[in-house]
């Protein structure tokens, strides 16, 4: 499915070094098959004694369960190499997560399943969240993100994985297409 | 001429399938390795796309992370763990991959079996979806963490579409003090790099105090590159690496020639290190055992001292500690449970601590029971378990309680890594050991019996 331009409203998680611990415990990972980590996803913050749901938690205000777009603090996603991380995200139904930088094996796992990390400086940020209440434009064609109507925060993208998640190039596909290189390499790599 | 290149130049350029314009180089992998939690979804996509794995013979496969550390058999393992290793064993029957599954002779937490079995040697390319891949950086490989879309690439292809990482330098300065072992090597690393300054990037460890680490020692080091943020650390091969594997054969190719740029250079102090152990919910905390926790500088520091029940100023020696665990793929070798028998030898845990060790693997746990280790631990009150990964990830039943304090040897005190509102201090199996006979956090110097230089 291309990643096409959209418009939605946010939720706001600013905590630094949201690990993928905190994105989805452990105790869920026990799933088998895609699509079952929606109620996994931030348990700790959303039921902080493991039963209550806390009322105060911007995933349980008002409208935020329509929103895509996740605001979050530096760091996000460090830790495990857990897709199901990126899958609990979706599952839930964002689209983006903003921060001002990402664990490298959660980026590479969100971009592999349509999940885009927009990563903006800390004061593009908090200009973002200075918008409250508005909703957000998310351009990974013009690679920007900001309030709609507005110009908007240019972010960088790797050209490759944006190509893949425009067109919808799949990356499986790619590498067995290159099958015979691979496999003339293999020859030279004896199996010990 | 060509310029001289760091050991990731030498390692990523022989393993170079294929590189066009505007994509990411086609990377051929040596070894995979499989494990219960991350690999389901992948055979599936095979499944869904009629493919096979490409090369059985590179792909290993254990069962660790939800494995009961209590003897038991799979059948009485709790339905919904089960019905995951299962899939496991099915998924390797059917694609021809060999699989040490939980009480075979060979099983064991994934990133201790690998190593023991031979399998990793220097200028090797090792995958496998967990981050703590980084472990086998310590023979001179490159080892790196994946998600569970690339291990279907992987078994798919025996490669991945990768950009070559950043490289750094980190060159550990001086002469430690005693009581001080890797792990405290690798806390206080990542106080300097802090736990997202290694993204984007290869670490490679230098220094004379590398060369006097055991393999063993230099595996927990790289095992927490990924702590720092970096995909994986490097450690170059020499001597040590070649009495583990004695191959006989001649790895000294598998080092950064003379003159090598890195794209970052960091120093790490560690004369007269002390013994460290965070206060924190990220292993970038590790303070001095004997030090008090300090004023916190912003919001995040405040958040984690509240989840951790620590004021600014309290004495870590302070801490009343209710569970200590010595065991995951950071330190659960023989020389990390030589390490605390030393300490337990003749002593006792104090009463109402719990104290677990868990092998890291089967091999590991014979060897502890033949040199004597076992009835140490269970002479002091320690409960000595079966191999997996147990209390560093707490799916398999073994959890620290909300709101206790657990010392453990493992490698994460994220909130809730040791079950829902538990609080992790990081250290070594010295300080954990030393800890369980207190009752509270202590500092090992003051029970090490032999002058135990644990560098
Ligand atoms: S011991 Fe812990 S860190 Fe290591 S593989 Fe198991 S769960 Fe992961």
């Amino acid at each position: 499915m291309p990643f096409d331009d959209f418009e939605s409203a946010w939720v706001d998680l600013p905590q630094n070094d949201i690990d993928t611990d905190q994105i989805i415990p452990a105790r869920f990972l026990k799933a088998v098959d895609r699509g079952t980590l929606r109620d996994g996803l931030f348990h700790a913050l959303r039921f902080p004694d493991g039963v209550s749901l806390d009322a105060a938690c911007p995933l349980h205000a008002p409208g935020a369960r329509e929103a895509e777009i996740l605001l979050a603090g530096r760091n996000f996603g460090c830790g495990s190499s857990r897709e199901h991380a990126a899958w609990a995200l979706l599952d839930w139904g964002f689209r983006v997560v903003v921060a001002p930088s990402f664990g490298d094996i959660f980026r590479v796992n969100a971009l592999k399943n349509g999940l885009l990390p927009v990563a903006l400086p800390d004061e593009a940020l908090a200009q973002l969240r200075e918008c409250a209440g508005a909703k957000l434009r998310v351009s990974l064609r013009e690679q920007r993100i900001g309030p709609v109507g507005g110009p908007g925060f240019a972010f960088a993208v790797d050209p490759f994985a944006r190509r893949c998640l425009l067109e919808g190039v799949d990356e499986l596909g790619y590498l067995l297409a290159r099958r015979p290189q691979i496999e003339a390499f293999a020859q030279t790599r004896p199996v010990e | 001429m060509s310029h001289p290149r760091t050991l990731l130049d030498k390692i990523w350029d022989a393993h170079v399938v294929n590189r066009e314009a505007g994509c990411p180089d086609v990377l051929f992998i040596d070894l995979h390795l499989l494990h219960e939690v991350t690999s389901p979804q992948a055979f599936a996509e095979l499944e869904r796309r009629g493919l096979a794995v490409c090369s059985p013979g590179r792909t290993l496969a254990t069962m660790d992370h939800s494995t009961p550390t209590t003897p038991t058999t799979l059948e009485q393992v709790e339905p919904v763990a089960r019905n995951q290793l299962l899939r496991l064993a099915e998924n390797c029957r059917r694609h021809g991959i060999t699989l040490l599954p939980m009480g075979d002779p060979g099983n064991g937490i994934i990133h201790v079996i690998a190593p023991e079995r031979r399998r990793i040697r220097p200028g090797m390319t090792v995958v496998c979806g967990d981050s703590h891949t980084s472990t086998h950086g310590a023979f001179g490989a490159l080892a790196f963490g994946i998600g569970t879309s690339e291990v279907g690439h992987v078994l798919a292809t025996q490669a991945l579409l990768q950009a070559r990482p950043k490289s750094m330098r980190v060159q550990f300065m001086g002469t430690p003090g005693p009581g001080v072992t890797s792990k405290d090597l690798a806390l206080a690393m990542i106080r300097v790099i802090t736990p997202r300054g290694g993204i984007g990037h290869v670490l490679e460890f230098q220094g004379e105090c590398m060369r006097a680490l055991s393999m063993e020692g230099r595996m927990t080091l790289c095992n927490m590159s990924i702590e720092a943020g970096a995909r994986a650390g490097l450690i170059a091969a020499d001597g040590v690496t070649a009495a583990w594997l004695r191959d006989g054969r001649d790895y000294s190719h598998w080092r950064t020639e003379p003159g090598a740029r890195f794209d970052r250079e960091v120093s790490v102090d560690v004369e007269g290190l002390a013994p460290l152990v965070t206060w924190g919910t990220h292993p970038g905390t590790g303070i001095a055992i004997d030090a008090a926790v300090p004023e916190p500088v912003d919001e995040t520091e405040q958040r984690m001292q509240q989840y951790m029940g620590l004021a600014p100023g309290v004495r870590l020696a302070d801490v009343a500690v209710r569970h200590v665990f010595i065991g995951s793929c950071t330190n659960s070798r023989l020389e990390d449970l030589r390490h605390a028998a030393s300490i337990l030898r003749g002593r006792h845990v104090a009463p109402g601590v719990r104290m677990l060790v868990v092998p890291g693997s089967m091999a590991v746990k014979r060897a502890a029971e033949a040199e004597g280790l076992a009835r140490v631990f269970e002479k002091a009150g320690a409960q000595w378990r079966e191999p997996g990964c147990s209390m560093c990830i707490a799916m398999n039943g073994d959890v620290a309680p909300p709101g206790e304090y657990c010392v453990s040897t493992s490698n994460r005190n994220f909130e809730g890594r040791q079950g829902p509102g538990a609080r992790t201090l990081l250290a070594s199996p010295l300080t954990a050991a030393a800890s369980a006979t207190a009752g509270r956090v202590a500092d090992p110097r003051e029970y090490m019996t032999e002058v135990c230089h644990a560098l």
